[in-house]
C-alpha cells in the first residue's frame, strides 16, 4: 500500500505544466493583416462638389482560406482626401533643372536678337513642367510628411499632368508614395461613387506591388502549408531567400588563384561601409548582420573553363556553374562563434592564363554582370583584370579593384538572397531605382510583412508540434525553463497576431521575432531527449522476478484472512439462528 | 582462415542494460534526408541533401564496419553531397590502429585495391563520441549551444542547432551490430527501434526532413524499421528478422574481413550511378538478392508518399546546387568614404590586449572549502533510526529506556 505510490513517484518523469489549451487555439492560425492607404486627390482630379464630400474613409476586407488550419484576411483602410496646398506645390513645382533649361533658353533667345523666333508660352510651360521629374516631386512630398511603417500614400494626378512620362500610369517612389494617373474616362464629371469605384481596383493594384499580396503571404507560409506548385515565381522567390533568422553573417572573399601574376588590392572595408552598410542599417529591424572578409590564395574553381575561339575568351556556361561551389566552399572559413546563416560573396579574379573569363547563359550570350548566385548560399562574381595591363607588364602586377562595380553586383545579389522581391512590376508601372541605401521603404515594408507572417507561422508550427510531441512521447522530462519558454512564446505570438491586426508592422515584427526565438529555444532545448524508454515487456521482465516471490505469501495470507472472516461470519450466522 | 563469420549469434534479450555480444549485426543506418522535392522550378530536383553515416562498432575485428561506412561516404561525396552536409560518425579508428599492417589506410576491397581513407575524410564524431545520445541529438537537433558548426549540421534557422532542416533529403546509413529490435552502440549502449521511430517523428514534426531514406546493414535489420510511423520514410535493411547479415571477403594480409555482403553489392550498384543517371528506387531494392547475400534484404515503402518507382536514386544520394544567373545590378556612384582618425586628440587609442588566464592556478590553490549548508536529516535517515529504535524497544521493553538516558 505504501509501496505502490512510492514506486509511482520515483519512476515518473518530471513534466512541468504547459499551456496546452492556448497552444491548441494557436494551431488554428487566423491572421489578419491591415494596411492603411491614403489616397490624395490633387487639383484637377475632383470637382469642387466632390471635394466637399471628402475626406472619406472606406474599409475593405478580403478573406482567404489557405487550408483547414490557416485562414488569412486582409483589411485595407482607405482614406480619401484632397491635397493640401503644400502638396500641390510639391507636385507642380518646376525643378532646378527646369529652371536652368529655361534660363539657358532665354539666354539663347536674347542672343539671337536678329532672328525672329516666336516661342509660344505653352511650349515653355510644358518644358518646365516636364523637367519637374517625378523623383523630385517624390522627395519634396516626403519632406512634408513621413508615412509610418506599413502604410501607403497614393497621389492621384490629373491625366494631363506631365509629371509622369507618356506611357506610364503609375510611378512608385522610393519612399512609401506612389503617383497614379487618373484615367481618361474620369475627365467628364462623374459622381464621387463612380470615381471611387474606378479608383479602387487601380489602388488595389498599387497595393499588390507596394504592400503585401496574397501570393507573397502564402509563399511566406510555405513552412506551414504544403504548397501546390501553382505560382512558380513566388515559389522560386521563397526558395531563393534565406529563411527568417535573427541574424545573418555576410562574408566577402577574394579568390586569387594566381598571386604570381596579380597582386590584388581591394578596399573592402571602405566599400562595405559605404555601399553595403546603409542597406544593413536600414534592414536592422529585420535582422542583425555581421560582415567579414577574407582573401584566399591559390583557390581555383572546380570547373575548367572552355576557350571560345570566336571571341577569344574563356567561358563558363550555365550548366557547369553548379559544380563550382562545392570545392570552393570547403576552403571558405566561417565564424565558429555564431550559428547564424552565412551569405558568402566571392570575387574571383581569373589567373593570367585563363583571362578573360565570361559567364554565358543558356543562349550562349554573355551575362552582363558576369556573376551568378546560388539560393540560400551566396553569390560569385568573376572580375577580369586583363585590361589593366599590357602584354609586356612585369609580373606581379598591382591591380586596384573597382569596388563600386563589384559592390553593385553584390548588393543586387544580397537583395535577392534576403528576399527583397524581384518580380517585375505590371505594365504601365515605373518603379524608382532604389537609392544609396539599396532598398526602398516600401520594399522594406514588404519584407517586414512577409517576415512577420513567416515568423508567426513557423513559431505556431513549432509550438504546436512541440506540444504534440511531448504528449505523444510520455518519457521526455519537461523542465521548468522549457515551460517558461513555451509560455513566453505563446504570449509573444498572441501579441504579434494582435499587432498585425491593428496594423503596427514594427511591433508585430518584433513580437514575432521574440516568439520564434523562444519557441525554437524551447523545441531544441538539449534536455528534451527521450533517453528513458521502458517498454512494457521489459518492465514486466524486471519486476516479476523481484516481486513475485514476495507477493506469494502475502496473497496466500490475504486469502486465509478472507476465508477466516467468512468462516466467522458463517459461525455468527449459525449462532444467531 | 577466417570463414564467413556471421553465424551463431547469441540470443538477444530485451533488457536494456545488458551488454550484447552479437558479433555481426552490422548496423548501417545510412540516413539520406532529402530536402526540397518540389522539383518543378529550377532544373534539378535535389538541392539540399544530407547524409548521416554511422558506424558504431569498436575493435579491430569490426574493421569491415568502418570500411563499409567509409566506402559509402566516398560514394556519397562522389555523387555531389559536400562535406558540410555529411555527418560521419566512426566509433573506432581503424586506420591508426596498431594492429593495422598498413597504417593510415582502410581498404574496402581485397588485395588492397582501394584505400577509402584518403586525404579528405572528415569525421565528425569519432571514438567515444559516438553514443546513442549524440546520435539522437544530431538527428533531432537538440545540441548544446557549445557545439561547433561543422558536426551539428542540419539547421539553418536559428542558433544552437545548426542542422539545416526543412525538407532536405537525408540519407542515413548505420552500420553496427544489432538484434531484434535494437542496435548496439559501442558495446555498452543500445538504441531500440521505438526510440529511433520517435526520433524520426520528432524530425518530422520540426520538418527537418522532406524525405528520408534509411539503410541499415545489421543482423535482423528489418526489425529496426518495423516501428516507424512518420510519413515520407523509406527503409532498407540487409536482413529480415531472424536472419544474420554476413560478411563478404576476408583479406589475408590485413587479417580481417573487409566488407559485408549487403554493403558490397550496394556499393557496386552505386558505382554505376552518376549525377545524371535515372535509376530509381526499385532497382535499389533489388540489390543483393538472396543468392549473393545469403540473407534476405527487406525494404519498407508504405510510409513514403511518392511511388518508389518514380524516385531517382540521385534524389537521395546526389546533390547539385541550384544556381541562377544574376541579371540585375545596382548602379553605385558614390565614392568610398575614407576613414577618419577617430580620436579628437590626435593620438590613436591604445588598447592593451592580454591573454585571459587559461588555468587560474592561484584561485584553485587558495580556494577555501565551500561552506556546506546544514540540512536536517532527510526522511530516509529518520526512518531508519525510527525503525532501529522501534525494534530495540520492542525487543527489550520500554522499561530499559531510563537506563539509556
Amino acid at each position: 500500500m505504501v509501496g505502490v505510490p512510492l514506486w509511482w513517484r520515483t519512476t515518473e518523469t518530471y513534466r512541468a505544466w504547459l499551456p496546452v489549451s492556448q497552444i491548441q487555439e494557436l494551431s488554428k492560425l487566423q491572421l489578419q493583416l491591415s494596411a492603411d492607404v491614403e489616397v490624395v486627390f490633387s487639383r484637377g482630379t475632383v470637382t469642387p462638389e466632390q471635394q466637399k464630400k471628402l475626406p472619406l474613409t472606406q474599409t475593405q476586407d478580403e478573406e482567404h482560406r489557405v487550408d483547414e488550419d490557416t485562414a488569412l484576411s486582409y483589411r485595407y483602410e482607405t482614406r480619401y482626401r484632397t491635397a493640401t496646398v503644400m502638396e500641390e506645390d510639391a507636385l507642380n513645382q518646376p525643378t532646378a533643372a527646369g529652371e536652368m533649361l529655361f534660363a539657358s533658353l532665354s539666354n539663347q533667345l536674347s542672343r539671337c536678337k536678329h532672328s525672329v523666333i516666336s516661342v509660344r508660352p505653352q511650349v515653355i510651360t510644358s518644358l518646365i513642367l516636364s523637367c519637374s521629374s517625378s523623383a523630385e516631386a517624390d522627395l519634396s512630398l516626403h519632406t512634408l510628411s513621413e508615412s509610418p511603417c506599413g502604410s501607403l500614400v497614393v497621389y492621384v494626378i490629373p491625366e494631363s499632368s506631365t509629371l509622369l512620362p507618356q506611357d506610364v500610369d503609375v510611378y512608385i517612389g522610393r519612399r512609401r508614395t506612389a503617383f497614379l494617373r487618373i484615367g481618361a474616362k474620369m475627365r467628364v464629371g462623374r459622381t464621387l461613387e463612380q470615381l471611387l469605384a474606378h479608383m479602387e481596383p487601380r489602388v488595389k493594384q498599387v497595393l499588390q506591388v507596394m504592400s503585401f499580396s496574397h501570393t507573397d503571404i502564402t509563399a511566406a507560409l510555405s513552412d506551414r502549408v504544403r504548397l501546390s506548385p501553382g505560382n512558380k515565381e513566388s515559389i522560386a522567390d521563397s526558395m531563393r531567400a534565406f529563411k527568417s533568422s535573427p541574424g545573418y553573417e555576410i562574408t566577402f572573399s577574394l579568390l586569387n588563384p594566381d598571386p604570381k601574376s596579380h597582386r590584388l588590392h581591394w578596399d573592402i572595408e571602405g566599400a562595405a561601409q559605404t555601399y553595403i552598410q546603409p542597406l544593413l542599417t536600414k534592414l536592422a529591424p529585420v535582422a542583425n548582420f555581421s560582415m567579414d572578409s577574407q582573401t584566399l590564395y591559390y583557390a581555383v574553381l572546380g570547373v575548367s573553363p572552355r576557350f571560345d575561339s570566336s571571341r577569344s575568351t574563356y567561358t563558363l556556361n550555365a550548366d557547369s556553374l553548379a559544380h563550382v561551389i562545392n570545392p570552393v566552399e570547403a576552403r571558405l572559413g566561417s565564424n565558429a562563434a555564431s550559428s547564424n546563416p552565412v551569405l558568402n560573396f566571392l570575387l574571383y579574379v581569373p589567373d593570367a592564363h585563363h583571362s578573360p573569363l565570361y559567364i554565358h547563359d543558356r543562349k550562349k550570350q554573355e551575362v552582363p554582370s558576369n556573376a551568378f548566385h546560388s539560393p540560400r548560399w551566396g553569390g560569385i562574381m568573376v572580375y577580369n583584370v586583363n585590361d589593366f595591363y599590357g602584354p609586356e607588364a612585369v609580373f606581379p602586377v598591382d591591380i586596384n579593384i573597382d569596388m563600386a562595380k563589384v559592390m553593385g553586383v553584390f548588393l543586387a545579389q544580397l537583395r535577392l538572397l534576403l528576399g527583397v522581391q524581384s518580380s517585375s512590376a505590371p505594365p504601365g508601372f515605373l518603379v524608382a531605382p532604389c537609392g544609396t541605401a539599396g532598398l526602398a521603404d516600401w520594399e522594406l515594408d514588404r519584407l517586414m510583412w512577409s517576415r512577420s507572417v513567416e515568423n508567426v507561422a513557423t513559431a505556431t508550427t513549432t509550438i504546436t508540434s512541440l506540444a504534440q510531441l511531448l504528449d505523444q512521447i510520455g518519457n521526455i522530462v519537461i523542465n521548468d525553463n522549457i515551460a517558461e519558454q513555451v509560455s513566453s512564446a505563446v504570449t509573444s505570438l498572441q501579441l504579434a497576431v494582435a499587432e498585425l491586426e491593428s496594423g503596427n508592422l514594427g511591433f508585430a515584427l518584433q513580437y514575432s521575432k521574440e516568439a520564434i526565438l523562444a519557441s525554437e529555444r524551447a523545441f531544441f532545448d538539449p534536455s528534451l531527449l527521450h533517453l528513458l524508454y521502458f517498454p512494457d515487456d521489459q518492465k514486466f521482465a524486471i519486476y516479476i522476478p523481484l516481486f513475485l516471490p514476495m507477493c506469494v505469501p502475502i496473497l496466500l495470507s490475504l486469502l486465509k484472512i478472507i476465508s477466516d472472516a467468512r468462516q466467522k461470519r458463517r459461525d455468527k450466522q449459525a449462532k444467531k439462528d | 582462415m577466417l570463414a564467413g563469420v556471421c553465424f551463431g549469434d547469441e540470443p538477444c534479450l530485451l533488457i536494456p542494460s545488458r551488454k550484447t555480444t552479437i558479433k555481426h549485426a552490422n548496423v548501417l543506418i545510412f540516413f539520406l534526408f532529402s530536402q526540397e522535392n518540389a522539383g518543378q522550378f529550377f532544373s534539378s530536383g535535389h538541392t539540399n541533401n544530407w547524409a548521416v553515416l554511422v558506424c558504431t562498432s569498436r575493435f579491430w575485428f569490426n574493421y569491415r564496419h568502418v570500411a563499409n561506412t567509409l566506402s559509402v561516404y566516398r560514394s556519397v561525396k562522389r555523387l555531389g553531397i559536400p562535406d558540410s552536409h555529411i555527418v560521419l560518425m566512426l566509433a573506432d579508428d581503424m586506420a591508426c590502429n596498431h594492429r593495422n599492417p598498413k597504417p593510415a589506410t582502410v581498404f574496402s576491397h581485397k588485395n588492397m585495391e582501394l584505400n577509402v581513407y584518403g586525404d579528405d575524410v572528415e569525421v565528425d564524431y569519432r571514438g567515444y563520441e559516438v553514443t546513442v545520445e549524440n546520435f539522437l541529438r544530431v538527428l533531432t537537433g537538440r545540441l548544446p549551444p557549445s557545439t561547433p558548426r561543422a558536426p551539428s549540421v542540419i539547421n539553418e534557422q536559428i542558433h544552437c542547432w545548426i542542422l539545416p532542416l526543412h525538407s532536405y533529403t537525408v540519407v542515413s546509413y548505420i552500420k553496427c551490430h544489432g538484434g531484434n529490435g535494437f542496435l548496439k552502440f559501442q558495446d555498452s549502449e543500445e538504441i531500440s527501434n521505438v526510440e529511433l521511430a520517435d526520433a524520426f517523428e520528432q524530425m518530422w514534426q520540426k520538418r527537418r526532413y522532406n524525405e528520408l531514406l534509411f539503410i541499415i546493414d545489421t543482423c535482423q535489420g528489418a526489425s529496426m524499421y518495423e516501428r516507424f510511423y512518420s510519413p515520407n520514410l523509406m527503409a532498407l535493411a540487409s536482413s529480415q528478422v531472424g536472419e544474420d547479415s554476413l560478411s563478404h571477403q576476408p583479406d589475408l594480409a590485413i587479417g580481417v574481413h573487409l566488407m559485408d555482403r549487403y554493403t558490397f553489392y550496394l556499393l557496386e550498384f552505386l558505382e554505376d550511378i552518376h549525377p545524371a543517371s535515372k535509376t530509381n528506387m526499385n532497382d535499389l531494392f533489388k540489390v543483393c538478392p538472396k543468392s549473393h547475400c545469403v540473407s534476405t534484404p527487406g525494404h519498407r515503402t508504405d510510409l513514403f508518399l511518392r511511388d518508389p518507382g518514380s524516385v531517382l536514386v540521385t534524389d537521395f544520394f546526389g546533390s547539385v546546387r541550384k544556381v541562377e544567373l544574376t541579371m540585375e545590378t545596382i548602379n553605385l556612384t558614390g565614392h568610398i568614404k575614407q576613414w577618419e582618425e577617430s580620436a579628437a586628440d590626435g593620438e590613436p587609442r591604445k588598447e592593451t590586449y592580454s591573454y585571459s588566464d587559461q588555468l587560474p592556478v592561484s584561485e584553485i590553490i587558495h580556494q577555501k572549502p565551500k561552506q556546506k549548508d546544514w540540512h536536517p536529516p532527510d526522511g530516509f535517515i529518520l526512518g531508519l533510526w525510527t525503525l532501529i529504535l522501534l525494534v530495540f524497544f520492542k525487543t527489550y521493553g520500554i522499561k530499559h529506556l531510563k537506563h539509556i538516558f
